[in-house]
């Protein structure tokens, strides 16, 4: 995008800068070069990460179908492991990965921190999902129930809330700006009380111990499962990146727009 | 700064007081869902016995809940809340007296009329003291997180379902250990590891959030 | 034929593998598509106003030039 009318005849026009809101140079060299510069490494990045999504995934099934053996306990429904602990990780690292982009964002104003914030959310949100759902279609032949107030559960169901509730303060404001701070800070705050949530969540089951539940995928993990474990889990992550990525270039993108349509109402 | 403090803690009770039945609502609420429960399980009186201590909590959290749409609100939209941030209080010791004049009205009478909810309930006489202790640690963290809560939404649309999601799973760790220790005592186990849990979210609470909630609260005034 | 069949019910368990992976694969894929769709949606949209602006000002450079 160039500036071409920067000056006219009158001289210097004075335009409204979003960045200067926030005041000074740095935000403003912030505000345009940063996104620029995003949006060219992102181009080149985004083919390599959706390739090697496609190869990890590819080779994760592989694994995860055929190459795998049975568990010796749990039989074929194993194989729901290969998506289900994955995205169980996922979803930890995303929300990980948008606390740390907000607080990037709310310290340093950093736009393509705060954009990578609000871009995470959904996908966080889908692999919590996907968590929860293949739980309850692993516990089913499991535990005979498709829910089990099971600790490890139950923090995931809370996770999939402080998601939720991240994605609505978000979307409830006019102003797109507001909504991201206020929402920055929500993912800070939900940040901080996950390990007090995980930590009652636990305290709370040891005291109702449930009558008998069989541990998903103990301690001692064959290396048979491992690697189609690892290759799924670098596929999803993969998978992150690729989403991530088109993601924020669409957020940069409709910044943009918002910038020329102010312009252009403001001659 | 002390006297600048109690000046916004006061008129914030006065503010309530006045509007008298405003205050109540959170009261009447909690009274009311309470008498619901039995309606809704039955009245045996040892099914109620064993699942009383769960309903009080839940229903003080909700009840505690209620009011906080109206922490902030009123004051940010009539511009108080921007004089309040450039006066020299800072905004941090606004968000504590804020906080304390909520609980005053609502975690108090929640306290309060906890004992003959507990008896409609037929909660173990035993748990009537860790009842009183938990809810009296419980309640002033209730308030403190909401009022995150309640400065986030400011200027949102539909404020106080959006305040009740971001709000209700950080109230989790309250609820599990505030029925823990109401449990713990009707069982006669030790009740204290409980409370002190509660006692240390409510410092924790106490040191993290007035800062947050005053950083909260410059943003959605800036 | 037969080792396909045993693939397919994997060992009995075929009707909670089979809608863990069928969901996983939905969700991922319309997440996908969706975030794509996106921004070929916006880039289209930051085009016709680019035109717009440009045509905008080559208009006011000509009308500033007679």
């Amino acid at each position: 995008m160039d500036d071409g009318n920067e000056m006219s005849e009158a001289g210097p026009v004075v335009r409204d800068r979003p960045g200067e809101r926030w005041g000074g140079r740095w935000n403003v060299f912030n505000r345009y070069a940063n996104p620029t510069r995003f949006m060219q490494l992102s181009a080149k990045l985004v083919p390599w990460f959706a390739g090697a999504t496609v190869l990890l995934m590819a080779a994760g099934l592989y694994f995860a179908l055929f190459a795998s053996p049975p568990d010796y306990q749990q039989g074929e429904s194993v194989r729901i492991m290969y998506v289900h602990v994955p995205a169980a990780w996922m979803a930890m690292f995303c929300y990980t990965s948008m606390a740390v982009a907000s607080a990037i964002g709310l310290i340093w104003r950093h736009p393509v921190a705060e954009m990578t914030a609000k871009a995470t959310a959904p996908i966080g949100a889908c692999f919590t999902f996907l968590a929860l759902v293949t739980g309850s279609l692993w516990g089913k032949p499991m535990w005979g129930t498709w829910w089990v107030w099971d600790a490890r559960l139950t923090s995931v169901l809370v996770l999939f809330f402080l998601y939720l509730g991240y994605m609505a303060l978000e979307n409830a404001f006019d102003d797109p700006a507001r909504g991201t701070r206020a929402a920055g800070i929500l993912a800070l705050v939900g940040f901080v009380n996950v390990p007090i949530i995980k930590f009652s969540v636990d305290w709370w089951n040891t005291l109702h111990q449930p009558a008998s539940v069989v541990r998903m995928g103990g301690p001692t993990i064959d290396s048979s499962m491992l690697i189609p474990l690892l290759v799924m889990a670098g596929a999803f992550t993969c998978y992150y990146f690729w989403v991530v990525l088109v993601r924020v270039r669409g957020e940069i993108i409709a910044s943009r727009i918002r910038g020329l349509r102010l312009r252009q109402v403001h001659g | 700064m002390l006297s600048g403090f109690l000046e916004v803690m006061r008129r914030d009770v006065r503010l309530a007081v006045r509007q008298g039945m405003d205050s109540l609502m959170a009261v009447v609420f909690f009274v009311i869902a309470c008498v619901l429960f039995p309606l809704g399980v039955g009245p045996e009186p040892q099914t109620l016995a064993r699942i009383a201590s769960g309903i009080l909590c839940v229903a003080a959290l909700l009840a505690a809940m209620l009011s906080l749409e109206r922490l902030f609100q009123a004051d940010y939209e009539d511009g108080t809340l921007e004089q309040v941030a450039l006066s020299p209080l800072p905004l941090e010791a606004v968000v504590v007296a804020k906080v304390a004049a909520h609980w005053l009205v609502t975690g108090l009478p929640l306290i309060a009329a906890s004992p003959v909810l507990a008896i409609l309930l037929q909660l173990d006489a035993k748990s009537y003291p860790a009842l009183l202790a938990a809810l009296a640690l419980t309640t002033p963290t209730l308030s403190l997180i909401g009022a995150v809560g309640a400065a986030l939404v400011l200027g949102a649309r539909r404020g106080g379902v959006l305040l009740a999601l971001l709000v209700l799973p950080l109230y989790i760790p309250e609820l599990i250990f505030a029925v823990a220790a109401i449990d713990a005592a009707g069982f006669g186990y030790p009740v204290q590891p409980h409370l002190l849990l509660l006692a240390g979210l409510l410092v924790a609470a106490v040191v993290l959030v007035p800062w947050t909630a005053a950083a909260a609260l410059r943003q959605a005034l800036a | 034929m037969e080792t396909v069949v045993t693939f397919v019910e994997m060992g009995g368990y075929a009707g909670y593998i089979w809608p863990a992976y069928g969901l996983s694969a939905l969700v991922l894929i319309v997440l996908l598509l969706a975030s794509l769709r996106g921004l070929r949606s916006r880039e289209a949209a930051l085009h016709d106003l680019q035109r717009q602006d440009d045509f905008a000002a080559v208009r006011s450079r000509r009308r500033a030039r007679t």
